[in-house]
């Protein structure tokens, strides 16, 4: 019997991602991937993966899934985001951490709090064919992941592995940092030349809303006018992603993983790669604020933040409290499987 | 007017021929890209070559925006060195009936006869100036002048896959149902896309196309081999 994931219930916009489908935007094609590819990053390491296996990208709401597999580790990463296991006692498994589970079991993923979106790794990844070198799903075109498309109840992800390896769990010991009310910072351009000084003072000093409509083609922000120098279309060029592009409204939309490729509307700045994770996170409703830095030192936080996310990499440990076995988790194992194993 | 250098954040820097939709700058676009593409130069992820503007993708760990402009002003200096290679496809289309759906309102305001639309059409060799707003989406030029008609007011919400369109100075192949807001004035029965194939697209920026018409009875036979996966599209390599 091969060794599977099943879907109970999906969750709300629940989609296989990885680092994105890089290569092939000359021909159209959106690079898609993580909208907040450290949790991503950290949840495969905690689930024993290298840092770009394809993920479980859970939005708004956690799906309930389901254990077809004789064991199977998950690692769960992004904003409070818990495994909570089912049953008769429900179990909560605690959050940035892996988890050892059994054939049988089910669990969901919730509490994503602060942040709108979180990671659900399985050690060795799925066994999914990658479409154009990525497993990312790109809905809009139906391409990659699982049949293209989010994932709905009933569906059978095939697991890599059929059997979780023997180790020690691991758990992140501090939560990443998720950059919660902080400004967040932008290159101007490559249109700024496009808007009236007025518009940079703006975007430089007001507080905007995301919007209700946001996914992961992009965040409408709702906020004062942006107004536009000159005409409001531009010949079509190519597209970042961050990329804060206005159109003819003036309200501006700050496009992620899965915009389009090229686009007519000037883009006022774009966020740099640094803060994509921390805007990737933000949440309908949830406020921003932007400021501006130069393109050296964009490149500088870039570097600054790699080193962060190695250091919590390798502050990576087993969950166990300091000093002694962690007789709550015996515990729950014991009452939840019925068997005496140690989850860790 | 002077190459231009402007940043997108970290990520990506936009090398600029221009303002224009023109076939000059399209060629200087898509000549820096085939020099970029060969010079591998470290840290660069991709490029998308738009009608004026050549994006390069880099790597912000791997490389910054001074190593890569210094990089990209030394391929621009031996611009005008080297000549490329062009593709030419010919794209069967069938201009009739219900795979024409705006072909009479075409002729009607641009004060032609339905054949004459489709003679002006098929009459033209077409550059592939980018790929881009759908997955294989081609942007092609020019149009006839007597062709040229903005986009219709009233988008639609969902173009049928293998639409031919026109609007302004271009004319495109819908690869994928979606919503758009061109005039249809045609069908091909071959399939642009397919995400199975690497490239996915069949067309690529540079590229040269004509449109050949074809009745109805040759449109239901390609569209039949071409979904069985046993209909071959060929190309020409024309000369640079």
């Amino acid at each position: 019997m091969s060794a599977a994931l099943r879907v109970v219930t999906p969750g709300l916009h629940t989609t296989v991602q990885d680092r994105g489908r890089f290569g092939f935007q000359a021909f159209g094609v959106p690079v898609s991937g993580a909208l907040d590819s450290e949790s991503l990053e950290i949840a495969n390491r905690l689930a024993g993966n290298s840092g770009d296996l394809a993920a479980l990208e859970i939005l708004h709401l956690g799906p309930t899934l389901e254990v077809a597999a004789d064991s199977l580790r998950v690692a769960v990463a992004g904003g409070s985001a818990e495994i909570e296991l089912l049953g008769d006692r429900p179990t909560t498994l605690g959050s940035w951490r892996s988890a050892l589970l059994r054939r049988g079991e089910a669990f969901r993923v919730h509490r994503l709090g602060a942040s709108v979106c979180c990671y659900l790794a399985v050690e060795g990844g799925f066994a999914l064919k990658p479409v154009l070198g990525s497993a990312s799903t790109y809905v809009r075109g139906g391409l990659g992941g699982f049949g293209g498309r989010a994932l709905a109840a009933g569906d059978v992800l095939p697991l890599a592995r059929e059997i979780a390896a023997e180790r020690t769990e691991l758990s992140l010991p501090a939560p990443l940092e998720l950059g919660g009310e902080r400004p967040i910072r932008i290159v101007l351009g490559p249109q700024q030349d496009h808007f009236s000084e007025a518009a940079i003072r703006t975007l430089l000093t007001a507080e905007f809303t995301i919007s209700k409509n946001a996914d992961r083609m992009g965040l409408r922000l709702e906020g004062p006018r942006l107004e536009h120098r000159g005409g409001w279309d531009i010949v079509s060029d190519g597209i970042a992603t961050g990329a804060i592009q206005v159109p003819g409204s003036g309200q501006a939309i700050l496009l992620l993983a899965d915009h389009q490729t090229t686009g007519g509307y000037p883009k006022i700045a774009t966020v740099i790669s640094a803060d994509l994770p921390v805007v990737g996170r933000r949440r309908p409703g949830d406020r921003i604020r932007f400021a501006a830095v130069e393109v050296a030192q964009a490149e500088r936080v870039r570097r600054e933040a790699r080193a962060a996310l190695d250091a919590a990499i390798a502050s990576m440990a087993p969950p166990r409290p300091a000093g002694g076995i962690d007789l709550q988790r015996l515990a729950e194992a014991n009452l939840i499987s019925g068997v005496v194993f140690d989850r860790d | 007017m002077p190459v231009k250098f402007l940043p997108c954040g970290d990520t990506a820097l936009v090398v600029e021929f221009g303002d224009r939709i023109d076939r000059g700058l399209s060629d200087r676009v898509l000549g820096l890209d085939a020099r970029l593409r060969a010079a591998r130069l470290p840290g660069v992820v991709e490029s998308v070559p738009t009608f004026r503007s050549l994006m390069v993708h880099y790597d912000p760990l791997r490389t910054d925006t001074e190593a890569l402009t210094a990089a990209i002003r030394a391929l621009l200096a031996g611009e005008l060195a080297s000549g490329r290679a062009r593709r030419l496809w010919r794209v069967p289309v069938c201009y009739e009936g219900e795979l024409a759906p705006d072909l009479a309102e075409v002729a009607e305001r641009t004060g032609l006869t339905s054949d004459r639309v489709v003679a002006l059409h098929t009459e033209a060799r077409y550059h592939v100036y980018m790929i881009g707003f759908l997955p294989g989406y081609p942007y092609m030029g020019d149009l006839a002048p007597a062709l040229v008609l903005p986009r219709r007011s009233d988008p639609r919400t969902r173009v049928p896959p293998g639409s031919v369109s026109i609007a302004t100075t271009m004319t495109a192949i819908y690869p994928v149902e979606s919503p758009g807001g061109w005039h249809l004035i045609g069908t091909t029965p071959i399939k642009i896309f397919d995400h199975e194939l690497s490239p996915p697209a069949l067309l690529a920026p540079g590229d040269a196309v004509e449109f050949e018409r074809i009745d109805r009875k040759a449109f239901a036979r390609i569209r039949e081999a071409s979904e069985r996966g046993t209909y071959r599209i060929d190309h020409k390599e024309l000369a640079a």
